[in-house]
């Protein structure tokens, strides 16, 4: 399960990486949430990987640690608040500036 | 327990909520409401300086759960010291933007005290993911608050300013996981006493850590490779809004004192050396970029902004030093920075409505009103944020010069500090000379806003007081730096049990 995780991690984050440093709006926000994914994920795991082990002591023999999952918890919160954001300011800026890229114009309008 | 300790993050929060349920109420009791609550945070500021002033840590639990399975407040006295700075600052920016800014969009106000309340939030918690949290808080109401006003120039500098943090904030996550998945806890002193103890193999890993949180804190603080977002955004940003923005990067410095003063900073081989390693040369090249950045700007908001940075390398030059004179010297920097950065975010605003073409732009040479008073204003402003006499710029580069002479590597700070003061001086007075010596007197002057200009004055005054109770200042200053570099205390503090049975075991 672990190697399963990690692999998935490091894709999401590799995903995730190479999109945020794309130059258009759209792409930036979709690495951004596949960063903060991969972040969760990550986050989640701080806690050790157990399985059919509940967060609450004396329902089970082992129990997991709940305090990972509260983190995640609050992480897609404000990650999902701050998406739902970037995306309206994208939106925005690709309104009053008539093109999505993220400097606010696009480099090689002056050469088409 | 002393509730008091959690009002000047719940006053403004309440207070902000507040003022968006009376939205449709009179834009007077929007003002009101945020004036009194930012007063009573100057009140709390006070009473913090005085309370932690006794060198006692201040601690609130909340819900009564002891430290480190509940939530807690800590005030120390570098809290207090911010604390008391924020709610100064805020009042003044409230005070300014009462002019007309407020009105240019909706909510200032509202965003304004949430604001208030992240800061205050990431100055009291004592737990790491609680700091995340306030820093989400700062950021958001941040966000909206550079936007306030709209316009094309803002939304490019938004976009930059709000990607590049939300890529810090998975950093940010990034490291919690690592050290709680090392160590089992997020609280700042228990993480203190687990860090000290982990086993060798773990150093890297927690090294790691540490150095994303220095990422992280750096694109808060505007290290070099981190900074290229501020210029655009505090030029973009309205003039109060960039002025309270001048305590967003020292809440990154705030973080970097407290992480790695406190967190990395026990056990035999401690792991902030690492990166005081890395701040110190990144630091003299922020400060150094800061000088060029001064000197090349097109406008005074651009210069300020550039002033910001040079601050930023100030004071991590210093605070890289890590002795108690280093670091008292640079809280006074800190202090006397963060107020005239401010001042002269309000007075790009202040001049460039009076001129006649090219608001704050360089490149404009018309003629300016009421030149007599205004270029009295600019030099004497000029004089404080270069570091002259009778300042408190100058007492705190004084002292950051006597600081670092006794280190060797201090000789570089002399220089590189030096330098680009003298850029400063330069810049300042081209921009001077160009504005209010070369025009001629403007036929017609703009009617003079007296409330916004005695603030400004005010805020300068305020800075020349700093200078003239140096003495006092610099004593409660050397005490923090003091105690910041014993954190022995601040733990005891927060964990008397787990420190007492540790004294009991070691006989």
């Amino acid at each position: 399960m672990e190697l399963l995780y990690a692999i998935t991690l490091g894709v999401l984050t590799t995903c995730g990486v190479y999109l945020l440093l794309r130059a258009r709006t759209f792409t930036v926000i979709l690495g951004l949430t596949l960063l903060s994914h991969a972040v969760n994920l990550y986050l989640f795991a701080s806690g050790r990987l157990v399985a059919g082990a509940p967060a609450i002591i004396g329902l089970a023999e082992r129990s997991a640690d709940p305090l990972p999952q509260a983190l995640v918890l609050t992480a897609i919160v404000i990650g999902f608040a701050m998406t739902a954001f970037v995306v309206v300011l994208a939106l925005k800026a690709a309104v009053e500036l008539r093109n999505d890229h993220v400097d606010g114009e696009n480099p090689d309008e002056d050469r088409a | 327990m002393n509730h008091a300790l959690i009002l000047p993050i719940l006053l403004p929060l309440l207070t902000g909520a507040g003022q968006l349920l009376c939205y449709r109420a009179p834009f007077a009791v929007q003002r009101l409401l945020g004036f009194a609550s930012t007063g009573w945070l100057v009140l709390l500021g006070i009473w913090a300086l005085a309370t932690a002033g006794s060198g006692d840590y201040l601690l609130y639990q909340a819900g009564n759960w002891p430290a480190p399975f509940g939530i807690v407040l800590v005030l120390d006295r570098l809290a207090a010291i911010m604390l008391a700075l924020t709610a100064v600052l805020g009042l003044c920016c409230l005070v300014y933007a009462s002019g007309g800014t407020d009105q240019r969009g909706a909510h200032f106000h509202a965003l304004f005290q949430f604001q208030l309340a992240g800061l205050n939030g990431a100055f009291l918690t004592g737990d790491l993911f609680n700091l995340f949290v306030f820093f989400e808080i700062l950021l958001i109401a941040s966000y909206a608050l550079l936007l306030h006003g709209g316009g094309r120039a803002r939304s490019r500098a938004g976009l930059h300013y709000v990607i590049i943090n939300l890529a810090g904030s998975a950093l940010f996550l990034i490291a919690l996981g690592t050290l709680y998945g090392l160590t089992g806890t997020l609280n700042m002193a228990d993480l203190a006493l687990r860090v000290a103890e982990a086993p060798p193999e773990d150093a890297p890993l927690l090294a790691a850590a540490s150095l994303i949180l220095l990422v992280v804190f750096g694109i808060k603080a505007a290290i070099l490779p981190l900074l290229f977002w501020l210029p655009r955004a505090y030029s973009a940003a309205s003039a109060p809004v960039a002025a309270l923005f001048a305590i967003m990067t020292k809440v990154g410095i705030y973080a970097i004192l407290r992480v790695f003063l406190l967190v990395f900073a026990l056990g035999e081989e401690p792991i902030n050396a690492t990166a005081w390693a890395w701040l110190w040369p990144l630091a003299l090249l922020t400060l150094a970029l800061g000088g060029v950045g001064v000197l090349g700007s097109d406008s005074l908001r651009t210069l300020s902004a550039y002033l910001v940075i040079l601050s930023v390398g100030t004071l991590l030059a210093t605070i890289s030093l890590v002795t108690p004179a280093a670091l008292g010297a640079a809280l006074f920097y800190l202090i006397h920075s963060t107020g005239m950065a401010a001042v002269f975010f309000l007075l790009a605003d202040l001049l460039g409505q009076q001129r006649e073409e090219g608001y704050d732009r360089f490149s404009a040479t018309g003629p300016i009103g009421h030149r007599r008073v205004l270029g009295t204003l600019f030099f004497i402003a000029g004089i404080a944020m270069a570091g002259l006499p009778p300042f408190g710029g100058f007492v705190s580069k004084a002292w950051i010069l006597q600081a670092s002479a006794s280190e060797p590597r201090g000789l570089w700070l002399w220089g590189v500090l030096l330098a680009s003061a003298l850029l400063v001086i330069i810049a300042i007075s081209r921009t001077g000379s160009s504005w209010f010596w070369r025009p001629a007197e403007m036929a017609s002057p703009y009617p003079l806003r007296r409330g916004l200009l005695t603030l400004v004055c005010g805020m300068v005054g305020l800075n020349a007081l700093l200078a003239a109770f140096g003495n006092p200042v610099m004593g409660y200053l050397e005490l923090t730096a003091e105690q910041l570099l014993a954190p022995h205390g601040y733990i005891a503090a927060v964990l008397p049990d787990v420190l007492a049975s540790a004294t009991e075991i070691t006989p």
